[in-house]
């Protein structure tokens, strides 16, 4: 097992002194998808696959443009499909090179087959995806349903809310990628976040290079010390190397905390694995995640105006699921509500996020009305009124039910 | 071909491919592994497709592999593979590779080339990565339990075309897999058989070489004994024959020319071939042919040796 602890040492060390924030602040106005390719140049990564695809491709845009300059050294594989993306960075990660990949929707369908395999290979790749809706019918605009088709792949999993965050959380997860050996997928909205220009500010490269060494990895593809993997598991060992990507899920939890502070403390910026607005005092909360915090956080402003305690929970960190830091924030609460955007057919409750928090609030005796919002399908506008909507009900008529709102039924 | 191995005794000697593995006694495919892993040396890494290969060598916590080997799946050894060659040349530019002139090579069956595999296989020769691409071709889905492939030959047998009152085993020809890579302007690909060991070990050690051009691709004849259904110490034996009676012509693809190896050199000369029934009579998958059905393939590989002949004049 290939493990690197170095926070403790990081913080007097080759990473500079602790609370050392960084002089000299550059700022660019950037879409989410401009703000992954940056931060993909600034971690200095050695091989890049990725195939077009709506709305991902301005990442590998602007990446081909950091090659073309030589800003950025490293091998861009032109692949013919998404499925051979996963596969090309497996390949170059198993060789012992830092990768990247990016997709949205059908593409990720697609290479649902290699991200079991990833995972379990436990190579420490690293996936921007801004998430889109899936076929059929054809859809390029926004929701979930990409990214949480793929949530139990064994995959590290973040839901970013805004172009900062993406670069942000692109560099910690190498950080957590090549501590606890598993991939990496950084999620945001699709056009809501990957189109839209807010500014970003970037971090000095070599403070970033400084803040990701090179991992020490004893197992790669080198013919000096040959090693053989993907072998075949008969009953007698299958279930063990699964059992340890269970283990590495649960370590990814407390490092994916570390890495956040730590980034805070070297980077000025940290979020949190849960991100919480106005639940000091809040009755009635709205759990979210992605771009919709925003609206959220503007109703929960309304609701207060008209006297309810309301506030806003965002999950940042999807898998593994922050069960012991969602139960804290939501400790205090009357009752709440889950805003989903992807639907799981024919599930007891059909909203992803909504069957975590109930299924964490179960195993641990907490017993809270919840209403399951199902919205912003395929990119239907999340009005602030809707969510404001969504706190009175909570108030007037506390139950557990879902609700699928903005549809014409 | 560059010639680098004139007699037996010229060929290398260290062993790279460990016995202990799974794989049929007879198996067509070992053999070729055997001679792929020497010929090749040590200094290269392995990407294998999913397949017999694959399942026979790696059982886990075993493994016949002395390369650093790597299986991801079914449909991507190619992907994988230009992922591998596309690390190993960012690492050395920024000095953080190693080993040296490591070589990539990939090794996949019929499934995983003509099939399920062809658009990755596609993709690397497309982008010009520098790997050696191995097919070796038993020509059906062997690791599943013989069903029928793009590879399969008409009128084979297999569980998947099997010979019935109304249909005689599989009905479509097979796939010209060397005439899709020639078309991808490789610079060099070649086909091969394990009964011919020396051309073999030229030809992969040639192929080894041109990756510093771009892809290379080897068609390796790989006779499978529960699949053919013959006798295991019949291997060497079948794959002569399918030589020697031009039903898989020996012949190499060398920056566009076109060149047909000895023995298949003299087979623009019909005369000059053995009969194909000696070829058939000795596999049971091909029990049931018919002299008319005979008569019908026979006609086929006469038209495609006409068309070798003509790529062999370009």
């Amino acid at each position: 097992m290939c493990q690197r602890m170095p926070y403790e040492g990081d913080r007097d060390g080759a990473g500079g002194p602790m609370m050392q924030i960084q002089k000299t602040k550059r700022v660019e106005a950037l879409t989410g998808n401009y703000a992954a390719a940056y931060a993909v140049k600034a971690v200095d990564v050695d091989v890049i696959a990725v195939y077009p695809i709506t709305p991902q491709t301005t990442i590998v845009e602007k990446i081909s443009e950091f090659v073309a300059n030589g800003e950025l050294d490293a091998e861009l594989i032109h692949v013919e499909s998404e499925h051979s993306a996963l596969s090309a960075v497996i390949g170059a990660s198993a060789a012992g090179a830092r990768v990247f990949t990016a997709t949205s929707s059908q593409g990720l369908e697609l290479a649902h087959e290699v991200l079991h395999i990833a995972s379990a290979m436990r190579l420490p790749i690293v996936m921007a995806v801004p998430a889109r809706a899936i076929s059929a019918p054809i859809s390029i605009h926004n929701d979930y349903g990409d990214v949480m088709n793929a949530r139990d792949a064994g995959w590290v999993m973040y839901i970013a809310a805004s172009a900062q965050e993406v670069y942000d959380t692109v560099i910690q997860a190498y950080r957590v990628a090549e501590t606890v050996n598993l991939p990496t997928m950084v999620a945001y909205d699709g056009f809501l976040i990957s189109h839209t220009v807010e500014p970003v500010e970037l971090n000095d490269e070599e403070e970033v290079r400084r803040f990701l060494p090179r991992p020490v990895r004893p197992y790669t593809l080198n013919p000096k010390r040959p090693v053989t993997m993907g072998p075949l598991a008969s009953p007698d060992w299958y279930y063990e190397f699964k059992y340890q990507q269970v283990l590495a899920m649960k370590e990814a939890y407390k490092v994916a905390k570390d890495v956040d502070l730590l980034y805070g403390e070297k980077f000025g910026r940290s979020y949190g694995v849960v991100e919480t607005y106005k639940m000091e005092d809040a009755e009635y909360a709205m759990v979210t995640y992605g771009a919709a915090f925003g609206n959220a956080k503007a109703a929960a402003d309304i609701a207060r105006e008209r006297g309810i305690a309301a506030g806003v929970v965002r999950v940042r960190l999807y898998r593994p699921f922050p069960t012991m830091d969602l139960l804290k924030a939501l400790e205090g609460v009357k009752a709440f509500a889950v805003l989903d955007r992807a639907i799981m057919f024919g599930s007891p409750a059909e909203g992803p996020l909504y069957k975590d928090i109930t299924t964490a609030m179960f195993m641990h005796g907490v017993d809270k009305p919840a209403v399951n919002v199902i919205h912003g399908i395929g990119q239907r506008t999340i009005y602030v009124e809707d969510i404001y909507k969504v706190y009175t009900m909570l108030r007037e008529n506390p139950r557990k039910e879902v609700v699928f709102m903005g549809v014409r039924i | 071909m560059k010639v680098y191995y004139k007699t037996l005794k010229d060929l290398p000697r260290e062993e790279l491919f460990a016995p202990g593995h799974r794989m049929c006694a007879g198996c067509g495919a070992a053999i070729a592994m055997r001679w792929i892993t020497k010929t090749l040396g040590p200094n290269a890494v392995i990407a294998n497709a999913t397949g017999c290969v694959e399942v026979t060598t790696t059982p886990y916590p075993e493994t016949a592999w002395m390369h650093p080997y790597i299986h991801v799946a079914f449909e991507n050894a190619a992907a994988v593979a230009s992922g591998v060659e596309a690390a190993i040349k960012t690492l050395k530019r920024k000095g953080m590779w190693d080993a040296g002139d490591t070589k990539v090579v990939v090794i996949a069956g019929d499934g995983g080339t003509y099939d399920i595999g062809l658009q990755s296989l596609s993709g690397m020769l497309e982008r010009r990565h520098g790997v050696l691409y191995i097919l070796y071709d038993n020509e059906a889905y062997m690791n599943t339990g013989i069903q029928r492939s793009g590879s399969t030959p008409k009128y084979a047998w297999t569980t998947t075309t099997p010979v019935g009152t109304a249909v005689r085993g599989k009905i479509q020809w097979k796939k010209d897999i060397m005439g899709i890579v020639m078309a991808h302007r490789v610079p060099y690909a070649a086909t091969a058989s394990v009964a011919y060991i020396l051309d073999m070990a030229n030809k992969i050690k040639t192929a080894l070489e041109y990756t510093e051009e771009g892809p290379t691709f080897l068609h390796i004849y790989a006779p499978c004994v529960p699949g053919w259904r013959y006798p295991e110490n019949k291997t060497v034996e079948i794959a002569k024959l399918a030589v020697e009676t031009g039903y898989f012509p020996l012949y190499e693809w060398e920056r566009g020319k076109l060149k047909l190896n000895p023995p298949s050199n003299n087979h623009l000369d019909k005369s000059k071939r053995k009969p194909l029934r000696e070829y058939f009579k000795l596999q049971g998958r091909f029990a049931h042919l018919t002299d008319q059905e005979i008569a019908e393939i026979e006609k086929e590989l006469d038209a495609y040796w006409e068309y070798l002949g003509k790529l062999a004049q370009l």
